[in-house]
């Protein structure tokens, strides 16, 4: 029931979204409108209005591109990789920090490996690309002493998806577990006290007890997680790859940065954004529909 | 609280612990490396001797950074760009929280904004439209592509309206008794007890406005307009000649040096460091919020 007197009410309301409500228009909005360029043959100079129609021939074109299925691939083999690698080690290391009894080192060692999640990737690979270095950098250099021979990190086709998930391991496993660690601790202490009548030891009650409280954040941040399996981490990547790893390395939106930014074919790397896009909506979509059903989680 | 009740075996805890201290370690090595690289001489840096601590001690890398010009502008625009976007961000991020925060019957047109705004984190028109309407907006080269295509941080305001919504009713329905209307309700009853998270939230949009490379390194012609991020990712990860101007290009040799890269990675992480005692005074503030049910 729209009554003009509650309208009027509401005035301030309406001000209060005006200018995000033009600024998410211009910027997020009329940018879904420009898909219209993954049916276009877009010319320099002619923008969105002036471009020929070609139909689905950009579409055609990457159906033919040689890579475009190993592309897809590394982006999923990384993006699982992460996901389940970005599951079981934070919630490792929750449940051992949890059974840490002094405060000052459980802080000690919480205030060191959450550090980098903060850091950029543009820094962390300024970073790794140095210490990773077959020639001069200190990890091959160490591992030399122990009699092992130099690895190529972010040379070697073979090793480099597993450079990036121990990257991002390295980079987000503190966060998570502070994530998870704060889940813990809304776990009903009445439980742990009726698991010691019954004589469990400190194990037991971390599977019985701690584990299963928190499971339900465990489905709910493992399921959303399947929205972002097209979402390789193209920050990361960006920065550490080459050409030399394009098999194993090149991702999604590594190969729309180069067909678009590099090589100003619009129109085809919009097609591929547009690939990308409605796989991940409905990516997201089944998540929330399972995360609403196994975690009761709601956005809103 | 359950500490006192059992503890793990001896020795079981001592694994516990060792393996824990190793992950710190793990953690901080790459960062107290390059702390120790920068701070060695170029020599040893090259031959290899520098694992935790300065070897040859020298301050040669920073001051050779610092007297580079386009290393200090660089990190001026950074620190405009901090300065200028997070007061947009976070005055953006209340003027829509607020109405998004409603009842139904306070604002009835609720959901349908609130699905406005949700729509554009599950789906958008990727890189290149993106980067063609900044285009058609006059922002390429500008400052203010690096504040205005982002000055909504969603999620935030999806934060930020289910902490205003788990603010007692009758706190604002007093004010309304009083005849306060919606501005005096915003300003004067929930804002001032939403510091803490209020306090979250500009502390990770500082961070993202510090960390962000990639819309300077695409939306930036000339290379003095790069935010640092932008500028450290064309001169120390992916040094690309055209981009660089002919004192870089005379001196790229070096500024790609070890441990001139290491200075100059190290001065990018410093402000982190600064502000990183408050983020994690804040962290769990936040996480506890991200994690409220509607």
């Amino acid at each position: 029931m729209l009554s003009r007197r509650k309208l009027a009410q509401e005035i301030p309301l309406y001000v209060m979204l005006a200018p995000a409500i033009v600024l998410v228009l211009v910027y997020a909005y009329a940018p879904m409108v420009g898909i219209v360029m993954a049916f276009q043959r877009v010319l320099p100079g002619r923008g969105i209005f002036g471009s020929p129609w070609v139909g689905l021939d950009n579409f055609a074109f990457i159906l033919r591109m040689p890579n475009i299925l190993q592309v897809l691939w590394n982006t999923i083999r990384i993006a699982g990789l992460k996901a389940v690698a970005g599951v079981i080690v934070p919630v490792t290391v929750a449940l051992m920090l949890n059974n840490v009894t002094s405060q000052t080192f459980k802080r000690t060692v919480q205030t060191i490996i959450y550090l980098p999640h903060f850091l950029s990737w543009v820094i962390l690979a300024g970073i790794f690309i140095d210490i990773l270095s077959p020639s001069e950098g200190v990890v091959n250099h160490l591992l030399g002493l122990v009699g092992i021979p130099p690895i190529f990190f972010l040379g070697s086709d073979k090793v480099f998806p597993w450079t990036m998930v121990g990257t991002d391991v390295w980079k987000s496993f503190g966060f998570g577990a502070i994530v998870y660690l704060a889940a813990l601790t809304d776990i009903d202490p009445t439980l742990y006290e009726a698991a010691v009548m019954d004589g469990a030891s400190r194990w037991q009650q971390t599977w019985h007890v701690t584990l299963p409280g928190i499971s339900g954040t465990i489905i709910m941040l493992s399921t959303l997680s399947l929205g972002n399996i097209l979402n390789a981490g193209f920050d990361q990547i960006f920065n550490l790859y080459s050409p030399l790893v394009y098999r194993t390395g090149d991702i999604i939106d590594t190969l729309v940065y180069r067909i678009g930014i590099v090589n100003y074919q619009y129109g085809v790397a919009t097609a591929v954004g547009l690939f990308k896009s409605v796989v991940s909506l409905l990516l997201i979509g089944i998540a929330y529909k399972l995360a609403a059903k196994w975690a009761d989680y709601r956005i809103f | 609280m359950n500490e006192k009740i059992v503890k793990l075996p001896f020795f079981e805890n001592l694994a516990n612990l060792a393996v824990l201290a190793l992950l710190g370690l793990l953690c901080a090595f790459p960062i107290v490396h390059t702390l120790a690289l920068s701070f060695s001489s170029a020599s040893a840096a090259a031959s290899g001797r520098v694992t935790i601590w300065p070897v040859e001690f020298t301050t040669q890398a920073y001051r050779f950074v610092l007297e580079n010009p386009a290393f200090i502008k660089s990190f001026g625009v950074s620190m405009l760009r901090v300065l200028v976007g997070v007061p947009v961000n976070m005055i953006l991020t209340i003027l829509v929280a607020y109405p998004l925060s409603r009842s139904k019957t306070e604002f009835q047109a609720r959901d349908f904004f609130a699905w406005f705004f949700l729509i554009t984190v599950l789906f958008s028109g990727g890189l290149i439209p993106w980067y063609m309407v900044i285009r058609q907006t006059g922002l390429i080269d500008k400052f203010w592509a690096l504040i205005i295509p982002g000055a909504l941080p969603v999620f935030n305001v999806i934060l930020l309206a289910n902490s205003f919504r788990s603010i007692p009713k009758e706190l604002e329905e007093a004010a309304a008794m009083d005849g306060a209307g919606h501005w005096t309700i915003l300003l004067r009853v929930l804002l001032p007890l939403s510091l803490p998270i209020l306090a979250t939230l500009t502390l990770f949009v500082a961070v993202a406005h510090w960390n962000a490379w990639f819309d300077g390194l695409i939306l930036m012609n000339s290379p003095d307009k790069y935010p640092l991020q932008s500028y450290l990712q064309t001169v120390v990860i992916n040094p690309d000649p055209r981009m660089l101007t002919e004192r870089d290009l005379a001196l790229l040799q070096l500024i790609s040096n070890r441990t001139t890269r290491a200075a100059q990675i190290f001065i990018a992480m410093v402000p982190i460091l600064l502000v990183y005692p408050f983020l994690q005074r804040y962290f769990t503030t936040g996480i506890k919020l991200g994690s409220v049910k509607g």
